[in-house]
C-alpha cells in the first residue's frame, strides 16, 4: 500500500473541492441569470472535459501551463516554481477537468429553485446578495453536496490528465491511481489489489452521500 | 386629506403581455382586479411590486414615484415596501414560519425582529406554530404565514394574488373574514386579484374588470353588476340576460327610454343621449325580472309584461334558477330566480306558460 500516494490523492481532492466549489457555485448561479443562448454556449464549454480524451485535455493543459506559455511564465515569475510536474500544477489541472462535475449539479440545483421564491425574497426587502446567501444557497445545498462528492471521487480516480500534467513524481504528483498502474506494471498484484479496493471503498462512500441527500428525498416541499 | 389617492397605476404595452390598465386605489380601500385567467391580473400586481417592467408604466404610491418609464424610474422591489401575497404563497421551504416572517423585517434592528415576527403571527392566529416549516402547515396556515410576511414589511400597499384559491371552502370563508377584520386596522390600499366575481363583490369596495390586460370598467360592485358599460363587461361578470334591441324613443316626462325588442316595446331607464333608432345592447340583472303569480294578478304587471314558456328549472337549495323562452321569433331566453318555495306554489315546470315583468329601472342600455 502506497500511503504517500493515497495522502497525495486525498490532498489533491480536498484542495480541488476547496477551490472549485465556491467558484463553481458562483459560475453556476451566474449561468442561471444568463439568457438561454449564452447559457447553453458556456454550458457546452464547461461540459467539454466530459467528452475530451484525458490525453487531449492533458496535452492542452501542458501547453497552457508550460514555461513557454504566458500562464506558466507568470507563475514562474511569481513563485519561482513550475506549474507542470508539480502539485500546484496538478491542482490547476484538476480544477479544469472537474469543472463539469462541480458546475452541472450546482446549476441543476439553482434551476430547481422556483422563481417566485427569489421574487418573494426581493419583495421582502432582501438584497440580491442576501437572497443568494439566505435563500438560494440553503436551497441549493443538495447540489453543493453532490458537486463535492462528484469532484472528490473523480479527482481520486483521474489518471490520464494527472499522468500527462504531473508525471509520476513520488510525493509530488504520483497519485493513487498512478501508483496502482505502476504496481500492475511491476506485477505487484497484491499491492494493486489493496489500493484498488481502498479507492473503490472511498469512491463508493462519497457517491453514496449524494444519493442519501438527493433533493427528492427532502421533505421540505 | 382623508380621500387622498394612495396608489395610482398606469401600465401600457402591446406585447408580449398586452396591457392597457389604469386604476387608482385609496388608503384603506380594497380594489379587486377581476377577469378570466390570462387577463393580466397577476402581471399587473407584479408590475406594482416591481417584479415586472412594462414598456410604459407609471406607479405612484403615496406620492412617491415607484415606476415612471417616461423618466426612466424603476425602483427595485426592495425599495417599494409592497406587501405581496403570492398565489402559491412562495414561502421559503427551509425556514420556519417565524423565519419566513423575520426575513421581511430587515428594516428593524436585529434584536427586535423575533418579537415582532411572533406578534405578526399572533395577529394572523398562528401562535404556537412559529417553529413549523411550510411543509408541516395546512394550506390556510401557509396563506396566513404569507400574509404575516407581507405585513411584516409595514407595506404601503398590500397586494393579494388569488389568496383564497388554494384552500377549501370552509377555510376560504374563515380567511376572508380575517381579511375583512384585518383591513379595518390597515391604513393602506389593498389590491386583490381574483377570478371569482362573488368573492370580489363580497370583499371589495370597488371592482376593476380586466380583459386581455385592459381595464374595462372600475366601480362599486353594485354598479358593475347592474350597470356594466358594455356587453363585454356584462359577459365577463357573467350577467345572463344580455340582449340587443333598438331605441324607439324617449319619454323624459315619464323618465323612460323606449326599447324595441323582439316585438315587445319595453320601457327602460331614461338614456336621452342615445339616438333614436340606434341598435343597443342591453342587460337586465336577474333581480329585476319579477314573475307574476299565476293564481291572481298583482301590482307591477303593467310594467313591461313579457310572456313565455319555462324551458328549464334548476333548484339550488332555497332559490330556483328559471330559464324562460320568451314568445317571439327567434325566441330569446331570459334567466331569473325565484324562491324554491314560490316555484312550487306556482307549480312551475318545463313547458308551463309564465308571465314576467322586466322592471324598467333594471333595464340598462349599453350603446
Amino acid at each position: 500500500m502506497d500511503w504517500e500516494a493515497l495522502r497525495l490523492s486525498l490532498e489533491l481532492a480536498l484542495w480541488t473541492c476547496l477551490l472549485l466549489l465556491p467558484a463553481g457555485t458562483l459560475l453556476a448561479r451566474a449561468l442561471r441569470s444568463l439568457r438561454p443562448g449564452p447559457r447553453r454556449l458556456i454550458g457546452a464549454l464547461v461540459a467539454l472535459p466530459l467528452v475530451l480524451p484525458p490525453t487531449v485535455l492533458g496535452y492542452y493543459l501542458l501547453v497552457l501551463m508550460g514555461r513557454a506559455s504566458p500562464l506558466g511564465g507568470l507563475y514562474e515569475k511569481l513563485t519561482g516554481g513550475s506549474l507542470v510536474f508539480s502539485f500546484e500544477g496538478l491542482v490547476a489541472a484538476s480544477l479544469v477537468f472537474n469543472l463539469p462535475f462541480a458546475v452541472q449539479p450546482l446549476e441543476r440545483a439553482f434551476a430547481a429553485i422556483p422563481r417566485n421564491l427569489r421574487e418573494a425574497a426581493a419583495v421582502s426587502g432582501l438584497s440580491p446578495v442576501a437572497i443568494f446567501f439566505r435563500i438560494e444557497l440553503p436551497l441549493a445545498w443538495p447540489g453543493v453536496l453532490a458537486a463535492f462528492a462528484l469532484v472528490f471521487a473523480h479527482t481520486l480516480g483521474e489518471f490520464g490528465v494527472v499522468l500527462m500534467v504531473g508525471g509520476a513524481i513520488p510525493g509530488e504528483t504520483r497519485t493513487i491511481a498512478i501508483a496502482i498502474y505502476d504496481r500492475v506494471q511491476a506485477l505487484d498484484e497484491a499491492a494493486a489489489g489493496i489500493m484498488s479496493a481502498s479507492l473503490l471503498a472511498i469512491s463508493f462512500a462519497t457517491i453514496a452521500l449524494v444519493y442519501l441527500f438527493e433533493p427528492g428525498r427532502r421533505r421540505d416541499g | 386629506m382623508a380621500d387622498v389617492t394612495a396608489l395610482e397605476v398606469e401600465l401600457v404595452q402591446d406585447g408580449p403581455i398586452p396591457l392597457a390598465a389604469r386604476f387608482a386605489c385609496r388608503t384603506g380601500e380594497l380594489l379587486a382586479l377581476v377577469g378570466p385567467s390570462g387577463s393580466g391580473k397577476t402581471t399587473i400586481l407584479r408590475a406594482v411590486a416591481g417584479l415586472y417592467r412594462p414598456r410604459h408604466a407609471l406607479v405612484r404610491c403615496h406620492g412617491e414615484v415607484w415606476t415612471d418609464s417616461a423618466r426612466g424610474v424603476h425602483l427595485p422591489p426592495q425599495r417599494r415596501r409592497a406587501g405581496l401575497v403570492f398565489q402559491d404563497y412562495a414561502l421559503f421551504p427551509h425556514l420556519s414560519a417565524q423565519g419566513n416572517v423575520e426575513t421581511a423585517l430587515g428594516h428593524l434592528p436585529r434584536p427586535e425582529r423575533p418579537g415582532r415576527a411572533r406578534e405578526l403571527l399572533r395577529r394572523v392566529h398562528l401562535e404556537g406554530l412559529e417553529a413549523r416549516r411550510p411543509h408541516a402547515l395546512s394550506g390556510g396556515q401557509k396563506q396566513r404565514v404569507a400574509l404575516a410576511r407581507a405585513l411584516a414589511r409595514e407595506p404601503r400597499v398590500l397586494l393579494l394574488d388569488e389568496p383564497f384559491s388554494a384552500v377549501d371552502q370552509v377555510t376560504r370563508r374563515r380567511l376572508q373574514r380575517q381579511l375583512v377584520l384585518l383591513r379595518q386596522r390597515l391604513p393602506v390600499p389593498t389590491i386583490l386579484v381574483t377570478h371569482d366575481l362573488e368573492e370580489a363583490a363580497r370583499l371589495a369596495d370597488r371592482i376593476c374588470v380586466l380583459h386581455h390586460g385592459r381595464t374595462l370598467q372600475t366601480g362599486p360592485p353594485s354598479e358593475i353588476l347592474n350597470r356594466p358599460i358594455s356587453a363585454q363587461v356584462a359577459r365577463l361578470v357573467d350577467l345572463g340576460n344580455i340582449f340587443e334591441g333598438e331605441v324607439a324613443g324617449h319619454r323624459p316626462e315619464a323618465g323612460h327610454t323606449l326599447l324595441r325588442w323582439h316585438g315587445h316595446l319595453l320601457e327602460a331607464r331614461l338614456r336621452r343621449e342615445i339616438a333614436v333608432g340606434s341598435r343597443v345592447a342591453w342587460v337586465i340583472p336577474p333581480g329585476f325580472v319579477v314573475m307574476h303569480r299565476r293564481d291572481r294578478p298583482s301590482r307591477g304587471e303593467r310594467e313591461n309584461p313579457v310572456r313565455g314558456r319555462i324551458e328549464e328549472l334548476v333548484a339550488f337549495g332555497e332559490t330556483t334558477n328559471v330559464t324562460m323562452l320568451v314568445d317571439g321569433a327567434p325566441a330569446p331566453t331570459l334567466h331569473f330566480t325565484v324562491s324554491t318555495h314560490a316555484a312550487r306554489r306556482n307549480r312551475l315546470a318545463p313547458g308551463v306558460e309564465v308571465r314576467v315583468s322586466l322592471l324598467a329601472e333594471g333595464i340598462h342600455l349599453m350603446p
